[in-house]
């Protein structure tokens, strides 16, 4: 009985720190998609907030700069993403690849030229990264039976940007629907012409909505890098970004729900990272290969059909132009 | 729809000392090579509700939304309240007191009424304080003005009526002092558009000033005090609505004379070509719209089909034309059963010598993105080379012919659909549709949406067709245009043919009692005329009562 908590605790804590990077992404594309941009640029966007994040570390030894530089990156990327669909009335999706494909590049060419290790950083330690918080009482509460056990394990011990993570997903469902900003941002991914005709600039404020997604990818790119490993490798995102899109979805853009549902997809990857190498009666050991991608094929079936009608802001994806 | 407010007269004497409201000064501007606006002078007197009529692509639309900001005019001076202003963006105006409400509403759909009101105008960074003002705010703006609206309603929910009013109050919240209204009742039913007549007439009586676009001459004449007239980009006349009739602002709109009313001959039908039994046709969702429907459509005879829309009249048209399968039923064309099953019912429809103009041109009629050749042999492509090739050498020569004999404007195969007026872009179908010789047409609401000139244009085509010894079938919802063009009226009401009319005999109130499943005889249990309030006929009441499309249920009102 007892080794069952144990496991049952286990799993639900790296379910947690699985879910952070999908969270920060997912309420990411929620600022990005509310105000009418589709973001598939997340996942290039997430690397590239990891790779700078882990070679400032590396470089400057301060953590928190890493996290500057993540950030920046992403600002960067978001900047180019807003010229092009707010700006040049691109196509959001189209530029939005691209990004992802100048990422892995750019990642990993920049890795190489400058660490000369196959594209990966150094490796980090100590202030390099940030470090898991002990939260106050988490070892003497430690002995109590079960909610002692629960705190030390699950509440107590992550790093600080897990901690962010999960306050930001409150902090966005307040901001979206009690502030005026909020109100606005989603008028604006509704409807552009209600607020252009309100007398707001649409393109302002869909810039607000893109430096606000960046600064949420980026802090999650470096969170993959400097909190969850120690250091870069290439293509270190693994297709988070898309998966993080997907929640968004499901969630129908609803802040509380995307937590909920980037929770699923944690813990579906704590179960993957479980159940490998064990063996099953009848099926015997499945292959690694296919636990891996149990996720992927939830989504696709989630996606199908099991999450009803799922409708997005109305003018996410149109870029905005005052008609005749 | 008739007379709304007698006092008309009494108001614009008053109104004539009134300083002005606005007042425009050489107003220019282009869009690319178009002229949109060409020196317009105009000046609004306050308290005044002031119409402002012309053909679509007048200018009506660019020279209100430059008074609103949203387009900067190149040239020219606007003046509020006799100080000059300049408005470069929709801020400006409402910060002058310059409200409007779009054609196509600026309300975000998934939205409270409350927050579409405080959308912009919010007045601090957190909503609470805003909010509860504005609740406060627009009770009393529905208890002085008629402007009821459940402020916690969710716009989508609401009728377009209702959705038409938050647009108001979003206006009066910001303190507008003149509203300017495009087409306001394009989109409405006729008790939705006396609500909205009601609450104009107050505003004005609280001395706003109110600026009305629209084409409706019917309506100009019931409410405004003054009118102006615009063709072709320029400011034609402005006059005082008293002095003028519809007749004169008709022929200052198209710059020629119009017939307003359609002279045609008697019909001599000949043989039946198009035989109508029993037809049974379910909607989208398995509900059946037309139940057992029987009628013949003779040779040289337009029958019009009258019914208050929503009634099952667009499912017979488009299960006629084979768009949508039947459940029962038979169809015979010239004495030949019409197969209509399958997805290529339309094609066989036509092959067998039946065209239809389709009641939504845009949305069935016309590929928009296409250019006008394209569009002027749809459903006919067949005809034009072999195999997968397009003779378009072939179809540009057709289009050609087709832009001549219905003077199809601008005279340009080449230009996108999408880029011709509402009148242009119906004069496309009814060309394909009609040059092709066939011995039925069927047509639904040829003139919905389009412009004066135009719909004489329109129905002499339909009257020539039929003395050519065609049969036509007519679906319209304006009764005044089925009343002139038919030859036989079929009353349409809960799927199923509930009368036969004479247009030369019949009036109005007749037709209207039928058109509500009701007849003449019991008309006391439908509606005592007696409690009927005094601005409304019988028939408009028991119209808007009955229409399914009335959404008065969830009016407070």
């Amino acid at each position: 009985m007892e080794s069952y908590l144990v496991d049952i605790t286990l799993i639900l804590d790296s379910t947690v720190r699985l879910a952070v990077p999908l969270i920060l992404a997912c309420l990411a594309g929620l600022y990005s998609e509310r105000a009418g941009i589709v973001d598939i640029g997340l996942e290039g966007k997430l690397l590239a907030g990891a790779f700078a994040a882990a070679a400032m570390a590396a470089v400057s030894g301060s953590a928190w700069l890493g996290l500057l530089a993540g950030i920046g990156a992403a600002l960067l990327f978001s900047g180019i993403h807003g010229l092009a669909s707010i700006n040049f009335k691109g196509n959001q999706t189209i530029s939005g690849v691209a990004l992802n494909f100048l990422a892995a590049g750019l990642t990993t060419f920049l890795g190489q030229s400058w660490f000369k290790r196959g594209g990966y950083t150094p490796q980090l330690a100590g202030d390099q990264r940030f470090n898991p918080i002990t939260l106050p009482f988490a070892n003497e509460l430690r002995e109590v039976p079960i909610l002692g056990q629960i705190y030390y394990e699950l509440i107590s011990g992550h790093n600080i940007i897990t901690y962010f993570a999960f306050i930001a997903v409150p902090v966005t469902a307040w901001v979206l629907f009690r502030t005026r900003f909020g109100l606005r941002l989603r008028a604006v991914g509704e409807n552009p012409k209600a607020i252009d005709t309100a007398g707001i600039s649409v393109t302002r404020l869909r810039y607000q909505a893109l430096i606000i997604t960046a600064v949420l990818v980026g802090i999650g790119g470096a969170y993959l890098s400097i909190a969850q490993s120690a250091g870069f490798n290439n293509n270190m995102s693994a297709g988070r970004g898309y998966i993080a899109l997907a929640a968004l979805i499901f969630a129908k853009w609803r802040p509380g729900p995307a937590l909920l549902v980037c929770l699923m997809f944690g813990f579906l990857d704590a179960v993957q990272f479980r159940i490998q190498g064990q063996v099953f009666p009848i099926i015997g050991e499945v292959p690694v290969q296919a636990i891996q991608a149990l996720p992927y094929i939830l989504t696709v079936i989630l996606l199908a059909g099991f999450i009803g009608r799922a409708v997005a802001p109305k003018a996410s994806g149109i870029p905005y132009t005052k008609e005749r | 729809m008739t007379s709304l407010h007698p006092t008309n007269a009494q108001r614009s004497e008053g109104a004539a000392a009134a300083p002005l409201a606005i007042e425009l000064v050489g107003i220019n501007k282009h869009f690319g090579p178009v002229h949109a606006n060409r020196d317009i002078h105009l000046a609004i007197k306050r308290g005044t509700v002031h119409g402002i009529v012309g053909e679509n692509g007048a200018g009506k639309s660019t020279l209100m939304s430059i008074l609103y900001g949203f387009y900067t005019a190149d040239s020219g001076e606007i003046r509020v309240n006799g100080t000059p202003a300049t408005i470069t963006d929709s801020r400006h105006a409402l910060a002058l007191g310059i409200g409007m409400v779009h054609q196509h509403f600026m309300l975000v759909d998934n939205f409270s009424v409350l927050e579409n009101v405080v959308l912009g105008a919010e007045d601090s960074a957190f909503l609470a304080p805003t909010l509860n003002k504005a609740r406060t705010q627009l009770k009393a703006l529905a208890r002085d003005y008629g402007l009821e609206v459940d402020p916690d309603a969710i716009i989508e929910n609401l009728s377009v009526g209702q959705q038409q009013r938050v647009e108001i109050l979003k206006a009066l919240y910001r303190g507008a002092e003149t509203l300017i209204l495009d087409e306001p009742t394009g989109v409405l039913t006729p008790d939705e558009a006396d609500h909205l007549f009601r609450i104009l007439g107050k505003l004005r009586e609280e001395g706003k000033t109110i600026i009305l676009i629209t084409h409706k001459l019917r309506e100009i004449m019931a409410i405004t005090d003054e009118v102006s007239v615009m063709r072709q980009g320029a400011m034609v006349k402005t006059l005082t609505t008293k002095d003028t009739s519809p007749g004169e602002l008709a022929e200052l709109m198209v710059g020629r004379r119009v017939l307003l009313r359609v002279e045609k001959g008697p019909a001599s039908p000949g043989k039946v070509l198009l035989d109508v039994q029993d037809l049974v046709v379910t909607d989208d969702f398995k509900v059946p719209r037309v139940k057992g429907v029987s009628f013949q459509v003779r040779a040289g005879e337009i029958v019009g089909i009258a019914g208050v829309a929503g009634n099952g009249q667009s499912e017979l048209l488009e299960s006629i034309a084979g768009m949508r399968d039947q459940l029962l039923g038979t169809i015979l064309l010239n004495g030949e059963v019409l197969s209509l099953e399958g997805d290529d019912g339309a094609a066989r429809a036509r092959a067998a010598g039946l065209a239809h103009v389709p009641e939504d041109r845009l949305r069935m009629g016309l590929v928009t993105t296409f250019s006008e050749w394209e569009n002027s042999i749809l459903g006919y492509q067949h005809a034009y080379g072999s195999g997968p090739g397009l003779d378009i050498a072939k179809a540009r020569e057709t289009a050609e012919e087709y832009i001549k004999k219905f003077d199809i404007r601008p005279p340009n195969l080449d230009l996108k659909t999408a880029n011709f007026s509402g009148g242009n872009q119906q004069k496309i179908v009814l060309a394909r549709e009609m040059e092709r010789n066939p011995d039925v047409l069927i047509v639904g609401q040829p003139t919905r949406g389009v412009d004066i000139g135009a719909i004489e244009f329109i129905h002499n085509q339909i009257i020539k067709m039929r003395d050519a010894g065609k049969a036509i079938l007519l679906v319209s919802v304006e009764l005044d245009e089925i009343r002139s063009l038919a030859d036989r009226i079929l009353v349409i009401f809960d799927g199923k043919i509930v009368g036969e009319a004479d247009p030369a005999t019949s009036d109005e109130t007749e037709l209207g009692l039928l058109m509500t499943g009701s007849h003449a005889d019991d008309v006391g249990t439908v509606s005592e005329p007696g409690t009927l309030a005094p601005h409304e006929t019988p028939v408009q009441q028991t119209l808007t009562q009955m229409s399914p499309q009335d959404n008065s249920g969830k009016d407070p009102n």
